[in-house]
């Protein structure tokens, strides 16, 4: 990230009491407690509404969570080095369109094809976003948020008032939202298989163990040898190449996509991992976690709706549990240091 | 950043030294020329009048954010006050509310909103970047609570004429007046007064700026209510001028802002900036956008300049300063 609180002493011992111990065993374990959490939305809006639990309101969340899950991991790789990428909004919305147009071209492109396209689409964006921001030294904050208007502006003038409609789509491909493998939607299952392979990469290779290495302190990860800007590079082209696919499927799921696609999704994003404990500070969090953090918001919005609550009142709901998380985290964070930090001083 | 990137080093290049002030003022007087070319209808009082006009809201905000940004924090929420007050005075007018009564809430409601960000950032010790992206949707989601798709449009005409009218007998509007006023004030707190100083003292080193005995906490706290209050102000004008309270009011003017101010030479890192600098980058991309706008480019196309003058505000004098040190480098060699 580019800006911290400064390191300066708080009053925080008198905000942050020496902690219960099952307090402590869920700072320690946040996934757990966003599960926990997770059952108990899912379980009070069905015992309020019991046709909240049917299998089209669930099989909806999960197609509406999988697109907002695939580009929070991506932002995930991205804050882990205390970079944000604001721009995945304006990449979905560039890619959802170009395979669109390339439906409109080749009526008959088989589905990986353009799936394919998609991934290069976002590869291209996010080359650039690591350029400047690796290369041009530009903070990423600033890049990002210039790239968020530069795609989007890019995407009007090439739209300019068009639209793809899902008719120019071929059936295999809008299969990929109406059809299931095994009782599961296949765009879910092709999240769940990037999150999974991105899980696995982050927490058991070398590679993904630098990008908490770089978050967590990135004067002393170059003093250990790793190569900070390639693997700052590779983590933008990550989350290009995963906005890129996010817009192929966002095209698959609704069929109807326009200059204006996905716009202010990136809002949605950074709420999701930062709910999902990912610390805008670098250093922590988990697809794990971002993925049960965009789960639990998209689950809200779907409540919501069945709980006839109006729909105004999404974008607040949303906002203070960002804050909340944010103020839990970092508090929780701080007395686990001074807990350690007496340990180290008297025993 | 700009005006500090290049440490100088020999007397040619001493000479040609520019300052980032004076390099945005050639670039206004070429963007005025630019529009000049684009359109014969540019140079008329009457647009002159629509380019001050239309960034009157973004100017105001953006005097706070520079305040702000100087400190080395963020306040991404602008807009979504903004939008917050334009609902709640909405709300307080159908509510039968005389209207200076309704429009001072409105200013005690961004002064709250402001507080709040302001308490989360100095109190619980938060990143400002993280709880004002929370603040955002929240108080945007606020005035969605508020007025919900609808709309307020029968505010007195003894008020919206203020949005419409101009200053006696020239092409500058009326609420471009409070622009200029603000712009003054601010100018000669942050430039000519000790706690102008202490700004940059906290944005450079907020530790050091602590130890030699600058209440860091509590000027912050004061800078986010501030912010809240200007947007607020701003979110009445905007009212106004458009004659219509809705929720969605202003969205998206928080990108507006901070590119206006990282583009007139604030570093993000805080520390480092001018607001004539920012003033200057304003009225350039108020004259860029209306320019365009005469030759029919949408609006939504001309983002792609709001995003190419941030990224080069940040880029060019990088580039700069990495060609002066290879330069400097060379010519250390050649001299051996």
């Amino acid at each position: 990230m580019t800006l911290h609180a400064d390191m300066l002493p708080r009053d925080s011992d008198r905000l942050a009491p020496p902690l219960p111990r099952w307090l402590a065993h869920l700072a320690k374990s946040r996934e757990t407690a966003l599960f926990v959490v997770l059952l108990a939305l899912i379980a009070c809006t069905g015992l309020a509404r019991p046709q909240f639990l049917n299998l089209q309101n669930l099989r909806d969340v999960l197609l509406n969570v999988s697109i907002v899950a695939l580009l929070t991991a991506g932002m995930t790789v991205v804050m882990l080095m205390r970079h944000i990428d604001l721009s995945v909004g304006s990449v979905v919305g560039i890619s959802a369109y170009g395979v669109g147009c390339l439906f409109v071209a080749f009526p008959h492109l088989p589905v990986f094809i353009a799936l394919a396209a998609g991934i290069g689409i976002g590869l291209l964006a996010g080359s650039i976003n690591a350029a400047l921001v690796a290369l041009g030294r530009v903070p990423s904050l600033v890049a990002t948020l210039s790239t968020l208007y530069i795609f989007r502006g890019a995407d009007y003038a090439w739209v300019s008032g068009g639209q793809i409609n899902a008719s120019s789509l071929p059936d295999a491909f809008s299969k990929l939202a109406t059809g299931s493998v095994l009782g599961i939607p296949t765009l879910a299952l092709i999240a769940a298989i990037v999150l999974a392979g991105l899980a696995l990469y982050l927490k058991q290779y070398r590679g993904g163990r630098e990008y908490y290495a770089i978050g967590s302190n990135p004067e002393a990860a170059r003093l250990a040898g790793i190569q900070v800007e390639r693997r700052v590079m590779a983590g933008f082209l990550i989350s290009g190449a995963i906005a890129g696919l996010a817009g192929a499927l966002w095209l698959a799921r609704f069929g109807t996509v326009d200059a204006s696609t996905a716009k202010g999704i990136e809002l949605q994003v950074v709420a999701a991992a930062v709910v999902g404990s990912v610390a805008i500070t670098g250093g922590a969090g988990t697809i794990l976690g971002a993925t049960l953090g965009s789960l639990v918001l998209g689950v809200i919005s779907i409540a919501l709706v069945v709980l006839r609550i109006s729909p105004f009142w999404e974008q607040a709901i949303q906002g203070a549990l960002i804050v909340a998380a944010v103020a839990i985290d970092t508090l929780l964070a701080r007395s686990l240091a001074q807990r350690m930090m007496r340990k180290r001083d008297h025993g | 950043m700009a005006n500090a990137a290049a440490p100088v080093s020999s007397p040619k290049h001493r000479r040609l030294h520019l300052t980032w002030e004076v390099l945005l003022t050639f670039i206004l007087l070429g963007s005025l020329a630019f529009g000049r070319l684009l359109s014969p209808v540019f140079v008329t009082a009457d647009n002159l009048g629509n380019v001050l006009l239309d960034i009157t809201e973004i100017s105001l905000m953006a005097l706070p954010m520079t305040f702000i940004i100087v400190m080395g924090e963020i306040d991404l929420s602008v807009a979504s006050v903004l939008g917050a007050s334009s609902a709640l005075m909405g709300v307080l007018w159908h509510m039968g509310l005389p209207m200076p009564v309704a429009m001072v809430l409105v200013v005690v409601g961004g002064a709250a909103a402001g507080l709040l960000n302001g308490w989360l950032v100095v109190r619980l010790g938060l990143p400002s970047l993280a709880v004002t992206i929370g603040t955002l949707a929240l108080f945007r989601g606020l005035a969605y609570v508020l007025l919900g798709d609808q709309a307020v449009a029968d505010f007195p005409a003894s008020y919206t004429a203020f949005g419409m009218d101009t200053l006696a007998g020239s092409f500058i509007p009326l609420p471009f007046t409070i622009v200029v006023v603000g712009a003054v004030l601010f100018a000669t707190v942050l430039h000519a007064t000790p706690f102008g100083r202490s700004l940059y003292a906290i944005g450079a080193n907020a530790s050091a700026a602590r130890f030699s005995g600058i209440d860091v906490q509590k000027i912050k706290l004061r800078m986010f209510i501030l912010s809240g209050i200007v947007s607020a102000i701003a979110g009445i004008i905007f009212t106004l001028r458009f004659t219509s309270a809705r929720g969605d009011n202003g969205e998206g003017f928080e990108l507006a802002v901070i590119a206006a101010v990282l583009f007139g030479g604030v570093s993000i890192f805080g520390g480092r900036g001018s607001l004539y600098g920012v003033l200057l980058s304003l009225l350039i991309v108020g004259v860029l956008r209306n320019a365009l706008t005469l030759v029919d480019v949408s609006s939504e196309t001309l983002t792609i300049v709001t995003g190419l003058l941030l990224l080069s505000s940040v880029l060019i004098p990088n580039l700069v300063a990495s060609w002066r040190a290879r330069q400097d480098r060379l010519s250390i060699a050649a001299k051996r």
